[in-house]
C-alpha cells in the first residue's frame, strides 16, 4: 500500500492478513473483535479490542456508536478492522454501522479468526483498552433504508431489493419483489468474500446493472444482509443501502409477504 | 460391546490416486451464463431455451420457472473425493446445503436459481465433472453396476466400457437430437444391474470364440420404465466386444431414424421396439450395424477408448480377518447391525464394499466433506460409486478397517444400518421440486425407512432381498416397477375429499431376469406404511416362503400356499387398514406429508422430453 508515512492508510473493503499484520506493527489500525466475550479472552489478534455485536446492538443509535468509537481510540480518520468467527456476517453489521455513522475507513478482515489461527498467525489473551479520542458523528443516510423506504423501492424501477438469507428460507417467504443472493454463495474457501471479478460476474449474471440502487436485507439484525452489502460494494456496486431490521421487522409490521407454496422443498434438506 | 482389536487409524496409501477423468468443458459455462442473459432479455423463446437448457442438465423446478434442477452426470457411478467436496461447497453455495443421488447415478442439486447455473456448472468443470446431457432428448448419464470391478459373480469390470461408451455419446452430434432421452446400462453380472429397464442394457460374459477366450456382452435392446414399461429383448448371444460399438452406435441411429417424433408420451425407443415388433426391430438392428461397421471412420472408432479408461493400478493386497457378521437383532450393537446390511465382501480377499444409508438419497455438505475424508482413508480404490438405491458405495474397504470407517462414519451421522435392506426405500424427488409430481413421494420413502428402522426390519434376513421404491406419479423415476413392493403417486377421491394415493405394485425385480411388478390396489399416502407393516405380519404369519420377496413372487402367480394364496387375499386382508375416516374426523389422513393444508393434485409440464 502506497502512502506517505504520516497520513493513515487508507482501507480497502476487504484487508488481507498481511496488511492487517504490518499495520498492527506500525501500530497504525485499531482492530476489533465481535466474537463473544469470552471468545475474546481465549485469545484474539493482537491489539484488539472487544466489541461484541450484542453489545452494538444492544443500542446502535449513531449518537451511541461514536462513543464507542470514542471510548476505542479511534480518531476520525484511523484504519479500523474488523473480524469475526461467522464468516464474516458479524463483522460487517458492525463495519456498516462504523460507516453509516461516519467512520469510512473501515473495512473487514479476509478471514475469520479460525482461519487466522489455521494460518499460524500471531494472538494474544492480553485485553486492550486505549486512551479515548474525539469522533465527529457524521451520519451517512444513503447507507441506510428502512421499512418505509423499502416498500417504496417495490415499485421502483431502479431499485432493486436483495434477500440474503438461504434458499429454503427465501422460497419460504420473502418481501415482494425481492431477489435471492444468498449469502451462502459470497464466500469461498478461507475468504469471507471471494474475490471482486467473481462476485461481479455472479451478480452481472443476474442482469443487475451497476447502475441499480440495492437494498439488502436478512432474517433479523443486517448480519448476512451485511456481509451482502459489502460483496456488492466489492463488485463495485456503490449504489447500495443495507435494511438493517429486516424481514423481522417487516413480518412484526404486519406488511406482505411473497410465499411459495406449490412444491415441498424442506423434505429435500438432509438435515 | 465387542472391541476391534485392529488399528483405528487406516493403513497410508501405497499408489498414486487415480487420474481424474474431465467431462466438464469450460467454455460451455460461458455460453450457458450469455444463453440465459439473452433468454431473460426475451430475445430466445420459451421452447428454445428450454431446450438448450436441458441439454446442459438444468431441469425446471416445480411450478417455478426461474429456479432449475442440475443433474450432474456420474458416468459409471465413480466419482473421487475431490468431486464430492465440489459438491458440497456448490449445494452450500448455489443449492440447500443437500445434495440428492439420484436412481440413474446423478447427483441433482436442487433449487439452483437460473442465474447461478453457469456458476456450478463452472464449479462442476474445475474438478471434470459435467451436467451436459443429463436432460433432454440426449443419451443420458450411462450406468455401470457399483459392484462392478469387485463382484464375485462377473466376467469381466464393465466400468471402463461403460466410460468410453459414455465418452464416445457425450457431445456427439449422432445423439444431440434424438426423438427422446436415451439410457444404457452396464451391469456386472445377471444380478445385478439395470439392464432389462433400459433403451440399451449390457451384461459382461466370456465366449471361446475360435478357440479364444473372447471377452463381450448379452445386450438387451428396449427396455424402460415409465408410464408404460417394457423390459428388453436380447439381441443376440454373445456381442464381441469389438462389436460394442457398433451395436450401440446402429440402435441409437435407428431410433434417431424411426423413433416417433410426434407423440411426447410415446417417443421412448421401447415404444418404437414395441410397434416395430422385435423380430424386424432385431434384423433391423443387426443390418444397421453391419452398415456402421463398414462406413465408420478411422477417426470416429479412435473416439472410443476402453483402454484409456482403464484403471491400471495395482492395488495392494489385503487380509481378512473374522466379523462379526452373525444374525443380529435391533438390540445387536450398532457397528454388527451396521455391518449386517451395509458391508458385502469382494472377490478381492480382504476388501469389502460399504454402503452409506441415505434418506431417500439426500445428503448434505458437511456430510458430503466427511464422506470424501473417509473416502481418502480407507477406501484403497480412493474412489465412490453411487448407486440406483440413492447411496453411496465405498468399495475397497479393509476388512480390518471396517470398525474405525463405521466410527469415522458415525461423526457425521452416516453410519445407519440398512443400507442394503427393505428398509432402505427409495424415492424419487416428488412435489419437493418435480414438475410432474403428484406426491410427496421422496418424505414418505424416508418415513418409510424412518420406521423400518425403528423396528428394526434391517436386521431381518427374510426381508432382506427385497426392496420398496416409490415414485410421486406414473412416470417411474423411483423405479417402482422394479421393487418388491412399489407405490407410484396419484389422487384419488375418497368420500367427498381429495386424498393422496399410491397404486401399490408386487414383485417386480431387478437383474437379467428381472419382471415388471403388477398393480394390486391403491393405498391412500398416509396408510402406506401401516399398508407395508401388514402386508410383512401377513407374510410372518403365513410362513410359506423363505423370504418375502419370494412370497410376494408367488402372490403374484396366485401360487401362494397358505390361507392367502393371491392378489385378491392380499386385498381382502388389508382392506381395513387401507380405509380412511372421514375428512371431519381426522383431516390429517387427506394431506400428504409434508403438507399442511389439503390436499390437491398440481402438476405442470414435465421436461423429461425437451
Amino acid at each position: 500500500m502506497k502512502q506517505k508515512s504520516s497520513e493513515p492508510a487508507n482501507l480497502p473493503i476487504v484487508c488481507d492478513a498481511d496488511t492487517l499484520r504490518s499495520l498492527i506493527r506500525k501500530k497504525a489500525v485499531r482492530v476489533i473483535d465481535v466474537r463473544k466475550a469470552e471468545d475474546y479472552q481465549a485469545g484474539h489478534i493482537p491489539t484488539a479490542v472487544s466489541l461484541p455485536l450484542a453489545r452494538l446492538l444492544s443500542d446502535d443509535k449513531p449518537e451511541t456508536v461514536v462513543c464507542l468509537l470514542e471510548e476505542f481510540g479511534i480518531a476520525e480518520k484511523m484504519p479500523v478492522v474488523i473480524y469475526d468467527d461467522t464468516f464474516g456476517a458479524l463483522a460487517a453489521r458492525v463495519a456498516w454501522t462504523f460507516q453509516y455513522v461516519g467512520h469510512s475507513n473501515t473495512a473487514l478482515l479476509e478471514t475469520t479468526f479460525k482461519q487466522w489461527k489455521e494460518l499460524g498467525l500471531e494472538t494474544e489473551t492480553k485485553p486492550r483498552t486505549y486512551p479515548k479520542t474525539k469522533h465527529p458523528l457524521m451520519v451517512r443516510q444513503e447507507m441506510y433504508a428502512d421499512a418505509a423506504y423499502v416498500e417504496a423501492a417495490q415499485s421502483d424501477q431502479g431499485k432493486l431489493i436483495v434477500d440474503s438469507r438461504e434458499r429454503l428460507n427465501f422460497l419460504t417467504e420473502h418481501i415482494p419483489t425481492a431477489r435471492n443472493i444468498p449469502y451462502t454463495m459470497l464466500g469461498v474457501d478461507g475468504n469471507i468474500l471471494r474475490k471482486a471479478e467473481d462476485l461481479k460476474r455472479m451478480i452481472e449474471n443476474r442482469g443487475i446493472s451497476p447502475e441499480s440502487e440495492i437494498i439488502t436485507y436478512c432474517g433479523s439484525v443486517g448480519t448476512l444482509s451485511g456481509l451482502a452489502y459489502y460483496a456488492l460494494k466489492l463488485a463495485g456496486y456503490n449504489n447500495v443501502k443495507l435494511y438493517p431490521k429486516s424481514f423481522k421487522e417487516w413480518k412484526s409490521l404486519g406488511k406482505p409477504k411473497d410465499e411459495f407454496k406449490e412444491a415441498t422443498y424442506w423434505d429435500l434438506s438432509a438435515e | 460391546m465387542r472391541k476391534s482389536k485392529v488399528a483405528t487409524v487406516p493403513q497410508k496409501k501405497d499408489y498414486t490416486p487415480k487420474p481424474v477423468s474431465k467431462w466438464g468443458k469450460e467454455d460451455e459455462t460461458e455460453v450457458f451464463a450469455n444463453r440465459v442473459k439473452l433468454y431473460r432479455q426475451g430475445k430466445l423463446s420459451d421452447d428454445e431455451f428450454r431446450r438448450f437448457r436441458l441439454q446442459n442438465g438444468a431441469y425446471g423446478s416445480r411450478l417455478h420457472a426461474g429456479y432449475s434442477m442440475i443433474r450432474i452426470k456420474i458416468p459409471g457411478g465413480e466419482i473421487t473425493p475431490e468431486q464430492i467436496e465440489k459438491i458440497a461447497s456448490l449445494s452450500e453455495a448455489f443449492s440447500i446445503g443437500s445434495a440428492h443421488v439420484s436412481t440413474r447415478q446423478n447427483i441433482q442439486l436442487h433449487w439452483v436459481q437460473l442465474e447461478d447455473v453457469s456458476e456450478v456448472m463452472r464449479g462442476l468443470v474445475e474438478v471434470g465433472m459435467t451436467s451436459r446431457e443429463a436432460c433432454g432428448n440426449t443419451v443420458r448419464n450411462v450406468m455401470c453396476s457399483h459392484f462392478a470391478g469387485v463382484c464375485p459373480d462377473e466376467a469381466f469390470d464393465s466400468t471402463p466400457y461403460s466410460k468410453a461408451i459414455a465418452r464416445f455419446f457425450l457431445r456427439n452430434p449422432m445423439c444431440q437430437n434424438l426423438p427422446r432421452k436415451f439410457k444404457l446400462n452396464f451391469a456386472c453380472c445377471d444380478k445385478h444391474g439395470l439392464v432389462r429397464v433400459a433403451d440399451i442394457g449390457l451384461v459382461p460374459m466370456i465366449k471361446e470364440v475360435n478357440g479364444k477366450q473372447t471377452r463381450g456382452f448379452r445386450i438387451y435392446l428396449g427396455g424402460g420404465l415409465g408410464a408404460a414399461s417394457f423390459t428388453g429383448h436380447q439381441l443376440e448371444d454373445f456381442t464381441p466386444e469389438d462389436q460394442l460399438l457398433s451395436t450401440c452406435m446402429a440402435t441409437v441411429r435407428l431410433f434417431d431414424r424411426h423413433g416417433n417424433r410426434e407423440n411426447m408420451a410415446r417417443n421412448r425407443m421401447r415404444y418404437l421396439v414395441h410397434e416395430t415388433g422385435w423380430e424386424k426391430f432385431q434384423k433391423m438392428v443387426l443390418k444397421e450395424r453391419v452398415v456402421v461397421g463398414m462406413t465408420t471412420s478411422n477417426a470416429t472408432a479412435r473416439t472410443y477408448d476402453v483402454q484409456a479408461e482403464e484403471d491400471t493400478r495395482q492395488l495392494p493386497n489385503a487380509k481378512m480377518i473374522k466379523l462379526p457378521m452373525a444374525s443380529v437383532t435391533k438390540d445387536s450393537p450398532a457397528y454388527e447391525r451396521w455391518l449386517h446390511a451395509n458391508a458385502v465382501p469382494q472377490k478381492q480377499e480382504g476388501y469389502f464394499t460399504v454402503f452409506i444409508t441415505l434418506g431417500a438419497g439426500d445428503i448434505t455438505a458437511s456430510q458430503l466433506r466427511v464422506l470424501a475424508s473417509a473416502i481418502r482413508d480407507f477406501s484403497a480404490e480412493g474412489t465412490a460409486r453411487n448407486t440406483p438405491q440413492q447411496n453411496f458405495a465405498i468399495r475397497y474397504v479393509r476388512a480390518s478397517d471396517l470398525r474405525a470407517f463405521f466410527d469415522r462414519l458415525a461423526t457425521a451421522g452416516l453410519a445407519n444400518p440398512g443400507a442394503l435392506s427393505i428398509a432402505s426405500a427409495v424415492g424419487c424427488s416428488g412435489t419437493t421440486s418435480c414438475n410432474l409430481a403428484i406426491t410427496n413421494s421422496h418424505r414418505l420413502a424416508k418415513e418409510v425407512q424412518r420406521k423400518f428402522l425403528e423396528l428394526g426390519l434391517d436386521t431381518d434376513d427374510s426381508l432382506k432381498n427385497s426392496t420398496i421404491k416409490i415414485s410421486g406419479c406414473p412416470n417411474s423415476c423411483g423405479q417402482h416397477e422394479i421393487a418388491t413392493v412399489g407405490f407410484f403417486g396419484g389422487a384419488s377421491r375418497i368420500g367427498t375429499a381429495m386424498s393422496p394415493t399410491y397404486t401399490m405394485l408386487f414383485g417386480g425385480s431387478i437383474g437379467e431376469n428381472g419382471e415388471l411388478g403388477k398393480a394390486v390396489t391403491r393405498v391412500p399416502a398416509k396408510r402406506v406404511i401401516a399398508a407395508l407393516l401388514k402386508i410383512i405380519e401377513l407374510y410372518k404369519t403365513e410362513k410359506t416362503a423363505d423370504s418375502f420377496d419370494q412370497w410376494i413372487a408367488k402372490i403374484v402367480r396366485g401360487q401362494a400356499t397358505g390361507s392367502i394364496k393371491n392378489v385378491e387375499d392380499v386385498k381382502n386382508a388389508i382392506s381395513s387398514t387401507i380405509q380412511l375416516p372421514s375428512q371431519e374426523e381426522d383431516p390429517d389422513a387427506y394431506q400428504d406429508y409434508g403438507s399442511d393444508v389439503k390436499f390437491t393434485a398440481k402438476t405442470a409440464r414435465g421436461e423429461c422430453a425437451a
